[in-house]
């Protein structure tokens, strides 16, 4: 705006001074500048449309925060009802007793987490070195797809293939459910995430161990990892958060029982499995408990999500 | 042999060995799954109705396809139009700056919500309090909130891509902002945002805890926005737990998994040639 106003007054001054130019060449620039004269309609379009624009972006916002307030509002009641302590540290599950204590899913939750992170962020950060570092281009051709592949299988695939294979060869060997599936399923996360962070270290780094006489995977393990740490740090909680909401690979191999788990092989029902296994015939009370179920689990996740904004910040830092 | 040798062998041993693991476990699950699926797949199977525990899966795989259709067409335009202003129309002025930041919050916070509390969102929202019952809308309109963050993101890149110079020569040519982005800058990030958009076709149809709470899982063909019906997940969900029949259950996740392979594969076509093209 302010830009066209000094060239409307650059125009007005050369229409008046008494340059060369002969009165034909003048009028005719004098012309073609007002031509540009500023289009109040135009501007008023280009306005309307950044608003829409930002509208959609504000999209996000709005459905987080639609998301968070309803499932607060059908769940939050219920927690009162019941009590925070009895909800939370409650053993026992029985809705048709009206007794809704999910200590056990909690666990279920965290046991199956666990286990999933203890096999597949190893092998996840492993993968990603050797993408990263180790294999010739050739095989990354070979192997990156097949981890793209991986991470796009649906779940229900994963948790079918479980139900068939790993329950059967599990219940042979040791007696349990089959709930380190989940590793499976997140070690694309990991891969993916970790090979771009350690594809993110400076060259200098590497060069500088390998000059200092550091065996390349000396350096690989003191010197890359440790420097891409923030960024194997955000696919590690990506992780977490994607064993943690996994619902239907979990549901038809963990055995479901809602009790608390004690040892690595017994079955286990998860937060996401107790929503989702009763909320097709849940009514009153019962199903208020589901919903705060999915505020646990929610609580869960936004905290994992806020971990995350401040670790890639740091990262950006 | 020193102990740096030593130790640099099982490292690398290690390494090599995580990477058997994850192609194992991709071949493992294809191969068992395609091997008993592929023979019960033909013509009849993809076009015939269900017959009780037998039958064709047509209408699952138009449900799916409906849903497809139906949640993209919402998400894309808000996503791209989204994506536009967070590169586009973002300048340094601190009340800008917040918004954005709170932006990028959000749309990180939704990529990260686990599928089941869409679910629930979707159920409690649309069919319950918006009164759509469970039907293709409520669903679609569940998943379309669901892939938003996907197609926000990849657009992102895809415009952050596009050369400065392009905005520089179409701004300096007197175009408006709207045009330099409708006809400059738009254009070049098409198969960015195409990479987008097929990454949440692949969203959609592996969903299934969304969906079963949103869309239901009648026996049906959807016939209209408000009838319930099954996507070929959910089918698969229920196969696979009521155990009902391992033979189409494995037919079914063969179909699946040949989506997941085209999907994957027209993405990475498309990468390769935006590559090309910058």
């Amino acid at each position: 705006m302010s830009y066209q106003n000094h060239v409307i007054k650059d125009v007005i001054k050369f229409e008046n001074s008494e340059s060369d130019t002969s009165m034909e060449g003048k009028e005719a620039i004098v012309k073609i500048a007002k031509l540009d004269k500023p289009n109040k309609r135009r501007e008023l379009t280009e306005k309307i449309i950044e608003a829409i624009f930002m509208l959609c972006a504000l999209t996000a916002v709005i459905c987080v925060a639609t998301i968070t307030i309803f499932i607060f509002w059908e769940g939050g009641p219920a927690i009162f009802e019941i009590g925070l302590s009895n909800f939370i540290m409650g053993t026992e599950w029985e809705p048709l007793a009206d007794i809704f204590g999910i200590l056990p899913m909690i666990l279920g939750s965290l046991y199956a987490t666990a286990l999933a992170i203890a096999f597949g962020v190893p092998i996840g950060i492993l993968g990603a070195v050797f993408l990263a570092e180790i294999a010739p281009v050739w095989l990354q051709r070979i192997v990156r797809p097949a981890v793209e592949l991986l991470a796009g299988i649906p779940s229900v695939i994963y948790g079918f293939f479980g139900l068939i294979i790993i329950v059967p060869m599990l219940s042979d060997q040791f007696g349990g459910a089959g709930n380190s599936l989940l590793a499976a399923s997140i070690i694309p996360t990991v891969i993916s995430i970790s090979e771009t962070s350690i594809r993110a270290v400076p060259k200098e780094y590497k060069e500088g161990s390998l000059a200092m006489g550091a065996s390349h995977i000396q350096t690989i393990f003191k010197v890359i990892i440790p420097s891409a740490k923030s960024g194997i740090l955000a696919a590690v909680i990506l992780g977490i958060g994607r064993a943690i909401g996994e619902t239907m690979a979990v549901i038809l191999v963990a055995g479901n029982s809602p009790l608390i788990p004690e040892s690595l092989t017994d079955k286990v029902r998860t937060l996401t499995g107790n929503i989702a296994l009763e909320m097709g015939y849940a009514y009153g009370l019962h199903q208020e408990a589901l919903f705060a179920t999915g505020v646990i689990l929610f609580v869960f996740i936004m905290g994992l999500n806020l971990t995350l904004n401040l670790v890639t910040h740091k990262a950006g830092e | 042999m020193n102990m740096r040798t030593v130790k640099d062998t099982i490292m690398k041993m290690l390494i090599f060995l995580s990477a058997f693991i994850t192609i194992g476990i991709l071949v493992w699950i294809i191969g068992f799954v395609v091997t008993r699926g592929i023979k019960h797949i033909n013509l009849a199977f993809l076009f015939t109705f269900p017959k009780g525990d037998e039958g064709g899966i047509f209408p699952y795989i138009m449900n799916t396809l409906y849903m497809i259709l139906l949640s993209l067409s919402i998400a894309t335009p808000i996503g791209v139009l989204a994506a536009i202003y967070l590169v586009e129309y973002t300048n340094s002025h601190p009340v800008v700056k917040f918004i954005v930041r709170v932006i990028r919050f959000a749309t990180e916070s939704l990529a990260g919500i686990p599928s089941i509390i869409f679910g629930l969102f979707g159920m409690l929202f649309f069919v319950i309090i918006l009164g759509l019952s469970w039907s293709l809308l409520s669903g679609a309109l569940t998943l379309s909130i669901m892939v938003l963050p996907t197609i926000i993101r990849t657009t992102e890149e895809a415009l952050k891509a596009v050369p400065s110079s392009f905005r520089e020569a179409s701004l300096g040519l007197g175009a408006s902002k709207l045009r330099t982005v409708y006809k400059a800058i738009l254009p070049s990030a098409i198969p960015g945002i195409l990479t987008g958009v097929i990454l949440s076709v692949g969203r959609v149809v592996g969903e299934t805890a969304a969906v079963i709470f949103t869309a239901g899982s009648a026996v049906n063909l959807m016939k209209n926005l408000s009838t319930s019906g099954r996507t070929l997940s959910v089918h698969m969900y229920i196969l696979a737990k009521e155990g009902i029949s391992f033979d189409m259950a494995y037919a079914t996740a063969t179909i699946l998994l040949i989506i997941v392979f085209v999907i994957n594969l027209s993405t990475n076509m498309l990468a390769k040639r935006l590559n090309k093209a910058v």
